[in-house]
């Protein structure tokens, strides 16, 4: 193992801006920010519909801001093929849907709910990305 | 009416901080989970800087009982680590790991317009749909 690319700084204050989105749905709406329950929600249910797709615009948004004020390219690459993109993209929507949750819903709000269930999910589709990566990388 | 807001804030700054944190961008993800190879471990780091702001505030808000501008929290009561969170999240790393793309950031890529991005994200919510399909006949899941 080497390490290579670490950035930590960026990493945390990226996080620290990522929790602060966290604290400001759940004290305001009450929710988490489980994305995979967001999108899921926007496209299959009809309660909160209105605040789940302004959510997902958001996400959108985001990156267009942050590109605007800090006039810098977002590094972006992509190397998979057309095949293996569109299988991961039906596994991580089934794979959520069924776990109730992904990196976002889990990792980050189950965590620090301290939910017993979200760190086993954490673990777990962390280790299964791990051997992924590891056999197909 | 506010709550609308909330939500467009919210995820808007979610967006900004897989910006800055560079989360956005697959190589990166596919850099972490390369444990065994050339390994890039800013992704604990993020998580690390989310955990730290939000886990005081979930455990300040632990016995309060109504949120600013909602009627009631919504929080997932699940307690049990059943067959459908284990079988459900190994699913999930499998398609995290091909690509590098969980749900947030292959959301906030389409900023990007990157063909891929708006092709991961079709299959994803397809993959949604068809779970909501066969639940009905197989799997009852329940989501948080």
């Amino acid at each position: 193992m080497n390490i290579i690319n670490f950035t930590p700084q960026s990493a945390f204050l990226g996080g620290i801006i990522i929790g602060l989105a966290v604290i400001i749905f759940f004290i305001g709406n009450g929710r988490l920010a489980g994305i995979s329950g967001i999108v899921n929600d926007t496209l299959v249910s009809k309660q909160n519909r209105t605040d789940n797709f302004l959510f997902v615009i958001g996400l959108v948004l985001g990156p267009i801001f942050y590109i605007f004020l800090t006039k810098i390219d977002i590094p972006f690459l992509i190397t998979s093929s057309l095949p293996i993109i569109i299988s991961a993209g039906l596994l991580v929507g089934i794979g959520t849907k069924i776990g109730s949750g992904c990196t976002s819903g889990h990792g980050i709000c189950g965590i620090s709910r301290l939910s017993l269930r979200s760190i086993t999910a954490t673990i777990i589709f962390m280790i299964t990305a791990i051997i992924t990566v590891k056999l197909i990388g | 009416m506010i709550s609308r807001i909330i939500s467009l804030i919210s995820g808007t700054i979610f967006g900004v901080g897989l910006s800055v944190s560079n989360m956005i961008n697959p190589e990166k993800v596919l850099g972490f989970l390369d444990l065994f190879g050339q390994w890039d471990p800013s992704l604990i780091f993020v998580m690390l800087g989310a955990i730290i702001v939000s886990a005081p505030v979930f455990f300040l808000y632990r016995n309060k009982n109504k949120p600013l501008f909602a009627d009631n929290f919504s929080i997932s009561t699940l307690k049990s680590i059943d067959k459908n969170l284990i079988i459900g999240s190994g699913t999930f790393g499998i398609g995290w790991g091909m690509v590098g793309f969980c749900p947030g950031p292959a959301i906030s890529s389409l900023a990007l317009l990157n063909t891929y991005s708006v092709f991961f994200v079709l299959s994803m919510l397809g993959g949604f749909l068809l779970t909501k399909l066969l639940d009905r006949i197989i799997i009852p899941t329940q989501h948080t």
